[in-house]
């Protein structure tokens, strides 16, 4: 395994996918280096779900490379990828609701020795205490801000290097989405990558260290945070300034 | 009163069988949305295996249960490989004609002389049948073989989906494919894996079926294994207990028909109460839009 220098974890080049005759993304690239919380933003349909899929596994690139600890991972299917240590929290959390929430953490450590689940499982309760009462209850009686804890935590159970993340604040009122942010900088602060997809610009320009502006399936702009939170593009179209 | 005893022991008992088979066809349409079509015909192998492993190989009836539902996992995984898998994202009508083409092959290439031969063959008798007098209800030893294995399948397999790692993954990949990716489950190998469980248990059911009604032939798979897949929508396709539910009100339902009304009519009234609860319960006995499948 030839780890990349300076300590690129996620590395895409010149991705191009395709549904059919629709081209969504047309030749984007991005870098999420160790340690860092890297955002996608862009307004709906621009193809950040679709970056997300491709890195994952589910759907099939087209064109250009994605690399994963300096190895190619474009190809392989999405269990091979979970495996290497790059989980995606979907987009509307998909939780599998008729099973308890015990079950869809279990889950989430599909890959993982049974020896260390449990120990997993206390770690992962530190940032979300709420699903420790509710473990043996099922998904589906869970709210909104709940479905998307239980979505993060069955993400972490995989213990992944890199956690990929689709609109985590989508439908959540202005308090769930700051805690469910400040969640975010502290599993990057324990040691997490993060790699965030958000409609939410702002917030994302708050927790993120570098950001890729996407519009229609390319990357438009790019930079450190606090220089995009001074672009006027960003400031117009993503900030309502 | 015993005589109604009798008939529901009696119904009962092609209940259970039904219930075998009708577990495969709920599990892997709870899976992959597909009528396999050919699982009747599995059942019928499964019956063939049973005969060879006592005629032949002289070997005790645990173990041609076993024979049977070890030798249909592996027919019920290579028709998923060779059939099915390729046309995993064709339109679903096309792998609704292949379950139809699969089933005809096997039916018609038993058929030929050296494969099983078109004459039907008489099972043997694991043992000598004695026969129990419970109050006025009679009971075989065959009988209690029947319940007791068939009982004993079905908690075995209700305790694998609910309680181990791969039948929790089972009901993930039933309910969700790309989010069980996500989880990394290897969405086809369980798919599989879910093949090769209905497939054995239709083989067992198989087996029970010759010791039961002890005649089998190539095309004996047929209307057991449609009974068994109108019980599977009856109490609500993709659903375990659902299946188990259904296949017993079919064998009970069949029973009473024959022994009340007239044996002829005893298909049009099972095919019947389908109708009606189809049209009652659009989604089966225990079937809420939604609910979760395997
Ligand atoms: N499964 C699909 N089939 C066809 N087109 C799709 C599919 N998924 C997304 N698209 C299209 O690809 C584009 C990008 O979509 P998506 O990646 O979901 O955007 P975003 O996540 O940024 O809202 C959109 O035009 C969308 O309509
Ligand atoms: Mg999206």
């Amino acid at each position: 395994m030839t780890q990349q220098s300076n300590g690129v974890l996620l590395s895409v080049k010149d991705l191009v996918v395709s549904y059919g005759a629709i081209r969504a993304l047309h030749g984007i690239s991005f870098e999420v280096g160790e340690g860092e919380v890297v955002t996608l933003i862009g307004a709906n349909g621009a193809g950040k779900s679709t970056t997300l899929n491709a890195v994952s596994g589910l759907v099939r690139p087209s064109g250009g490379e994605i690399r994963f600890l300096g190895r190619r991972i474009d190809g392989k299917p999405g269990h091979a990828i979970v495996r290497l240590g790059l989980t995606q929290v979907p987009e509307g959390r998909r939780p599998f609701l008729g099973m308890t929430v015990r079950e869809n953490l279990q889950l989430g450590a599909f890959n993982r020795p049974k020896s260390e689940i449990s120990e997993t499982m206390d770690r992962v309760f530190k940032s979300f205490p709420r699903l420790k009462e509710r473990l043996g209850q099922t998904a589906g009686t869970l709210s909104g801000g709940e479905l998307q804890m239980l979505a993060m935590a069955r993400g972490l159970m995989a213990r992944p290097r890199l956690m990929m993340l689709d609109e985590p604040s989508m439908g959540l009122s202005p308090i769930l989405v700051q805690e469910i942010f400040s969640i975010i900088s502290e599993i990057n602060r324990q040691g997490t990558s993060i790699l965030l997809v958000e409609q939410n610009a702002y917030m994302a320009l708050r927790v993120a260290h570098r950001v890729y502006v996407l519009e229609t399936g390319e990357v438009v702009l790019s930079g450190t945070a606090a220089e995009l939170r001074e672009s006027p593009r960003v400031k117009s179209a993503y900030l309502g300034e | 009163m015993s005589y109604f005893l009798q008939q529901l022991i009696n119904g009962l008992q092609l209940g259970f069988v039904y219930a075998l088979i009708a577990l495969g066809y709920t599990m892997v349409y709870g899976i992959v949305k597909l009528i396999n079509f050919a699982h009747g015909d599995v059942f019928m192998v499964g019956a063939y295996l049973g005969f060879f492993a006592m005629a032949n190989w002289a070997l005790p009836f645990p173990v041609a249960i076993l024979v049977a539902m070890v030798g249909c996992a592996v027919l019920g995984m290579v028709i998923e490989r060779l059939a099915y898998k390729p046309l995993r994202n064709a339109p679903r009508i096309s792998a609704l004609i292949t379950a139809m083409g699969v089933s005809l092959f096997i039916e018609n290439f038993t058929n030929l002389n050296f494969v099983f031969g078109p004459a039907p063959r008489a099972f043997p008798r694991p043992f000598a049948v004695r026969t129990f007098n419970l109050g006025g209800v009679s009971i075989t030893n065959i009988t209690v073989i029947v319940f007791g294995v068939s009982i004993l399948l079905m908690v075995a397999l209700t305790w694998f989906v609910n309680s181990t790692k791969t039948g929790r993954a089972m009901r993930a990949v039933s309910m969700d494919k790309d989010t069980s990716r996500l989880m990394g489950i290897d969405v086809d190998r369980i798919i599989t894996i879910t093949f090769g469980i209905g497939s054995a248990l239709a083989g067992a059911g198989g087996v029970l079926f010759g010791f039961a009604y002890p005649q089998i032939q190539p095309l004996m798979g047929i209307m057991p294994g449609l009974k068994a897949f109108v019980a599977a929508v009856l109490g609500g396709i993709g659903i375990i207990p659902g299946a188990m539910l259904g296949a017993v009100i079919m064998g009970v339902v069949e029973t009473f028909t024959s022994a009340y009304v007239s044996s002829t009519l005893r298909d049009a009234v099972a095919f019947g109460v389908l109708i009606i609860v189809l049209l009652v319960r659009p989604t089966g006995i225990l079937g809420r839009p939604g609910r979760e499948k395997v």
